[in-house]
């Protein structure tokens, strides 16, 4: 039988929320009513047709779904390799696959009464795609983004206040994606009787890295379809970004039982996998441990302090990742690589000028390993990677990173 | 039976109310936050609760967040704060300490060796914030039978069906969170709390403190007047920042102190 479960990657997560001994639930006791209902609300969403019936009909008219999968023939011939599939949720409706989540979860929060939603956000892609859809349902947004972040995203704080949404610099820390999250965790203690959290990734307590992962899996399921379409077999390499790791998962979870398609995901090596460690590869270099909800990988020190992560991406810039990929890498399913600053910006300008696509800085990072690895296979090999973001938002950050005033253009 | 459950059960038979201080271990740095913890007893505290730093306190506000960044920046650890309750130990073996704090600091030490360590520097019991009960076998359970009482936290969002659930392998005392909120941010308001604590009592025999938003001697008094007792951190933590000697400190705790002990 083909769907033996005993021999299956994708039954995960159990009744506790765990992928092998990580995930779980290791919230404060304030917050265990408000999971302890959102999983039994999803339970019953999971199997509820009108539910999947709401998804569809937004994901193609409000999304613009199915997002193309995209034969980048140039980037191919001068790889001089395997040939390079793009599997485009740049083109999603707030250029990210984000929205795909949020579009799910706020369905939810509406099902539950929910009036207030509350996010955090690293580069802004889910805080824009959050207070999207809060706006199109009239719903009050509040989304908490690190101060350091404000600062190298512009643009996409700038949309949000477009949007309706109230941002809130978060300062504690260093002001990055991790401490957004615990402020929006604190906010959620503090007001949870009409708020919903609405987290970007698959991380966080149990149901979340599930929830948000069954959500982005239409990645997935779209690029199998359509590689099928396109070349009558599966993708030999499935190849994608990592932060917290929902463009990945999504990507990932419909090839898990497909043995023969080889996984990679890439986190952001920042100034390299160093002691110093300037970096956010937290399955590469750091070890399991319990933070926001889940135990997961972790940077951080001999005493179990959490360590900032450093990476030029903001949307990577995170010293943890969904418990899932840890499970994932622990049994060997998926290999996890580490790519530069230096090399995402590389691959950056190449898919500019070889593609006419200016991709976010996270996807750059995934391109970055096509680019390393391309070359060395046979033309008949073939390689998907997920383009998750589009790079508009990363203009300024790219402009100094290469030394241009963008003053004097 | 835990210094704890003595010092509840000699709190009973006086018929009075309990007191209980947190400090954030280390805050500002060793010797100033020891001097604060060994003069604890002496304005009144009955239990102490020893706050354990960790980077991304989630469940606290700005307060305890920045006495945690005191503490670790001064170089406080894991080991140090135990080495710490050891060393207040060595003047006082009847004041129970309640260690506080995320679990992360525990699961990189290990548990097993945790557990040890804990028990040699006379910790008495626990309190895991991102522990509820559904994760009970990582921690709580191995600390009863290592002869540590594991404290839980009942909040207003834990409603008559849950309960039994939270008060299953709690021991010491329950701590009842008056808010629904972060350390240090909204007021407690004892009619509110009356009720709650009432509730709980109508399933436990253990003694239910209540803590969160208690900031003054009459807060103190009016919360311990409708519970077992009272637990004050944020506002003692405040001072501690603002840079006040340990004198100063204490001489704040012993007017909480009396707040409770009057009710």
């Amino acid at each position: 039988m083909a769907n033996d479960l005993t021999n299956s990657y994708k039954t995960g997560p159990d009744e506790n929320g765990r992928f092998g001994i990580f995930g779980g639930r290791f919230v404060s006791e304030t917050l265990m009513p408000l999971i302890l209902d959102l999983e039994a609300e999803y339970e019953r969403a999971k199997t509820d047709d009108s539910f999947w019936a709401e998804m569809d009909f937004l994901w193609k008219h409000y999304v613009g779904r199915p997002s193309p999968l995209y034969f980048a023939e140039r980037l191919t011939d001068h790889l001089g390799g395997a040939k390079v599939y793009m599997k485009r949720d740049e083109l999603n409706h707030t250029g990210a696959h984000k929205i795909n989540n949020v579009l799910g979860q706020i369905i939810l929060a509406r099902r539950m009464g929910k009036t207030r939603i509350i996010a955090e956000t690293g580069a802004g892609q889910h805080g824009v795609a959050t207070a999207t859809v809060c706006a199109k349902f009239g719903l009050k947004c509040v989304v908490y983004m690190g101060a350091h972040d404000v600062e190298r995203q512009k643009p996409n704080v700038f949309r949000m206040k477009l949007l309706g949404a109230e941002v809130i610099p978060v300062t504690s820390g260093r002001g990055t994606l991790k401490d957004a999250m615990n402020d929006a965790l604190r906010d959620w203690v503090t007001n949870v009787r009409d708020t919903f959290y609405c987290i970007g990734t698959v991380a966080g307590p149990h149901p979340y890295p599930a929830m948000v992962r069954d959500f982005q899996s239409i990645i997935g399921k779209e690029a199998k379809e359509q590689m099928m379409e396109a070349e009558g077999r599966l993708p030999d390499t499935i190849i994608a970004a990592i932060g917290g790791g929902s463009n990945a998962m999504g990507l990932f979870f419909p090839f898990l039982d497909d043995k023969e398609v080889r996984i990679i995901g890439v986190e952001a090596g920042g100034k390299g996998v160093n002691e110093k460690m300037e970096h956010c590869a937290s399955l590469t270099g750091g070890r399991p441990g319990v933070l926001h909800g889940n135990r997961t990988y972790l940077l951080q020190d001999a005493d179990g302090q959490i360590l900032e992560g450093f990476s030029i991406s903001a949307g990577l810039d995170y010293p943890g990742i969904g418990p899932e990929h840890s499970w994932l890498h622990e049994v060997g399913r998926a290999e996890y690589v580490a790519i530069t600053d230096a090399e995402a910006l590389e691959a950056f300008k190449l898919c500019c000028e070889m593609e006419g696509i200016i991709p976010a800085l996270e996807p750059s990072h995934a391109l970055a390993h096509v680019m390393k690895i391309a070359p060395d296979l046979p033309p008949d090999h073939i390689i998907c990677m997920n383009m998750c973001g589009r790079g508009d938002k990363d203009i300024f950050t790219v402009a100094r990173a290469l030394g241009w005033d963008m003053g004097q253009l | 039976m835990t210094r704890i459950d003595r010092t509840f059960q000699r709190l009973r038979a006086e018929g009075r109310k309990g007191f209980v201080s947190y400090v954030m271990a280390g805050d500002p740095d060793f010797d100033t936050s020891l001097a604060i913890v060994k003069g604890l007893p002496a304005a009144g505290v009955d239990v102490i609760e020893l706050g354990l730093p960790f980077t991304d306190p989630m469940a606290d506000g700005p307060t305890i967040q920045l006495a945690g960044q005191r503490a670790l920046e001064a170089g406080m650890t894991l080991k140090r704060t135990l080495e710490l309750a050891r060393r207040f130990r060595e003047d006082d073996d009847t004041t129970p300490i309640v260690l506080m704090g995320y679990y992360n600091p525990i699961y990189s030490h290990g548990v097993d060796r945790f557990l040890v360590d804990a028990k040699v520097a006379g910790i008495d019991g626990l309190i895991v914030v991102d522990l509820p009960p559904e994760e009970d076998e990582e921690l709580c359970i191995p600390a009863q039978k290592a002869g540590l009482n594991f404290i839980r936290l009942a909040t207003p969002t834990t409603d008559d069906r849950r309960l039994p659930k939270v008060l299953t392998n709690t021991s010491g005392f329950v701590y009842y969170v008056s808010i629904t909120g972060i350390t240090g941010a909204a007021n407690a308001v004892a009619t509110d709390v009356g009720p709650e604590v009432a509730r709980i009592k109508a399933q436990t025999d253990l003694p239910v403190i209540v803590g969160f938003g208690i900031r003054t001697p009459e807060t103190s008094r009016d919360i311990a007047r409708v519970a077992d007792g009272a637990v004050v951190g944020s506002a003692i933590v405040d001072l501690i920042g603002k840079g006040k000697s340990p004198d100063e400190v204490l001489e704040f705790v012993r007017g909480l102190a009396e707040g409770a002990h009057s009710a």
